[in-house]
């Protein structure tokens, strides 16, 4: 198994820490992974994107021509990448920024409202883990235990309080995609 | 052995930098390798016997790469193509001097100021000179992040074995790139072979001198065929490679660092086509596993040669191949990274007899 996901946005989403932690989370359960962010001349607000590839095997190359999966946080993002998703595949849209349908009809999409979810919550700043969620339980990558605990590794240092928030935001995502089968 | 550890390409090599003894860094920011020496900088901090300075610029810090190594410290600068350029003189002299250091060139887009996106125009810049007169740099390429904290290792070993500097090349992607590493454990710096040729003072003993003015012809062309005989023996003792299913190709794609773990990919994609390919990674660009090459290139049908540049390695592929097979070029310069696909194309339609076979 050899699964290459991408996550855009725009910077201040969190797009890279969703990479990183799923690449964080892959690592923990022994599996070969990569993580490329994008990097440029960047400013606030602007496009932010990195791929992730999570294998059973040694990873040839870690940048993704035709990714299994493609987060779209926004709609730039849906409209940039949405071409590229293998057929079969799926991409998974915020649905609170994106109210179109990628131009495709081969391949599936997952809708998720994750600014709502995580504003419910009082945790707005998270919703990058809230889709995170939802991705793990549609793709199943990594086992849910891997994220939780590459959460707290990842966050180490921080306040317990944020380690939490960002774990509950997981569970909630999990959640959403598991109640909208 | 550390645990393993999700790092970018820039982090691994400070950590196995520092790990492989060295205690001093000297060097002068610019994009896209500014992570080394923050990390640098910031673990530096935390020693009391390491030294970390951002000069005023390129042309200082390699200077004081030439002072520390003279005193037998291992000792690092890092930059990114034109930065390195900027540095040039002061590596010509540390050849010169015999002294070793480990430079680490993360390549971006050129020439000139050319933009901060990966890129491997300075092929030609690391393995033929550079800087001025008779020298050469053994040049490590690596392309995994665990390959980067094993080379870092070799680079400080081998400078120190040589007496000469060594180059790691790398590019603005590999920097950024995070993977998982495991560290080989720290060397005890204490424990070190003494440099019998080092600056220490000299009191108790005959004064040492380290320089690279001999005014005397003679004396100069003395150095110079010191110096071959020493590259020969570093010829002959550290070539690498990575073969990578090549036992039944007929195409084999040459690649370096990035480029190769694209080009890892696309024969990947070629081979579910059933186009028999296969890959060839120089991990030493000088000098260069010509000769492993050469025999392998009796059998092939077809060698495509891709760069992020418009062509430099493919000189060397070229002249060691010396036309036992077709050698085609793919590049992509400039800072544009190919993906897996675009190659896998290439290589389909060398595969298929569609592209016109050049020698």
């Amino acid at each position: 198994m050899s699964l290459k996901i991408i996550f855009s946005g725009f910077g201040g989403q969190g797009v890279l820490m969703m990479g990183y932690v799923l690449a964080f989370a892959g690592m923990n359960e022994d599996k070969h992974v990569t993580f490329l962010p994008s990097y440029g001349a960047e400013v606030r607000g602007g496009t932010a994107n990195c791929t992730v590839v999570v294998s059973d095997e040694e990873i040839a190359s870690p940048i993704a021509s035709s990714p299994e999966f493609v987060v779209a946080m926004n709609y730039p993002s849906m409209i940039k990448y949405q071409n590229m998703v293998k057929p079969g595949g799926t991409m998974f849209l915020n649905s609170d920024l994106i109210s179109e349908d990628p131009a495709r009809d081969d391949i599936n999409v997952v809708k998720a409202p994750v600014n709502t979810l995580a504003h419910e919550m009082k945790a707005d700043r998270s919703l990058n883990m809230v889709m995170l969620g939802v991705v793990a339980v549609k793709t199943d990558m990594v086992s849910e235990d891997a994220l939780m605990s590459a959460i707290e590794k990842v966050l180490q240092g921080k306040k317990k309080s944020l380690i939490e928030m960002n774990q509950n935001a997981l569970k909630a995502g999990m959640k959403f995609a598991a109640d909208n089968n | 052995m550390s645990a393993k550890t999700l790092m970018r390409g820039t982090h691994v090599l400070g950590e196995a930098a520092i790990r492989s003894g060295c205690r001093a860094y000297f060097g002068y920011p610019i994009t896209p390798q500014n992570e080394l020496p923050e990390y640098m900088a910031s673990s530096f901090a935390k020693m009391d016997d390491a030294v970390f300075v951002q000069a005023e610029s390129e042309l200082a810090s390699i200077n004081m790469v030439i002072g520390a190594s003279a005193t037998g410290a291992r000792v690092m600068t890092s930059s990114s193509s034109p930065g390195i350029s900027l540095k040039q003189e002061g590596i010509s002299y540390l050849a010169a001097m015999e002294l070793p250091a480990v430079i680490v060139n993360m390549m971006r887009g050129g020439p000139g100021l050319g933009n901060i996106a990966p890129a491997q125009g300075d092929y030609f810049q690391a393995t033929k000179g550079g800087g001025h007169g008779d020298y050469r740099l053994i040049v490590l390429a690596p392309a995994y992040g665990q390959e980067i904290a094993d080379m870092t290792r070799q680079a400080f070993d081998l400078a120190d074995k040589y007496r000469t500097p060594v180059m790691i090349l790398g590019d603005g992607m590999m920097g950024q790139m995070m993977e998982p590493v495991v560290f080989p454990d720290p060397l005890d710096v204490s424990k070190f072979p003494v440099k019998d040729w080092a600056l220490t003072g000299a009191k108790g003993r005959p004064s040492r001198i380290i320089r690279s003015l001999w005014l005397d012809p003679p004396k100069e062309e003395e150095l110079n065929w010191r110096l071959v005989r020493k590259y020969e023996a570093i010829s002959q003792e550290i070539t690498d490679q990575e073969i990578y299913l090549c036992d039944d190709a007929e195409i084999v794609v040459v690649a370096y660092g990035t480029a190769a773990r694209i080009a890892k990919g696309a024969v990947h994609r070629v081979r579910s086509q059933g186009i028999k390919a296969g890959l060839f990674r120089p991990k030493t660009l000088w000098p260069f596993p010509g000769e492993v090459l050469a025999s392998m290139s009796k059998n092939l049908e077809h060698i495509v040669v891709f760069e992020m540049s418009t062509g430099q390695m493919v000189e060397d592929v070229r002249l060691y191949v010396e036309g036992r097979c077709p050698v085609s070029f793919y590049g992509r310069p400039g800072g544009v990274v190919s993906t897996p696909e675009e190659i896998a194309g290439v290589l389909s339609g060398v595969g298929s007899g569609l592209i016109k076979k050049s020698a």
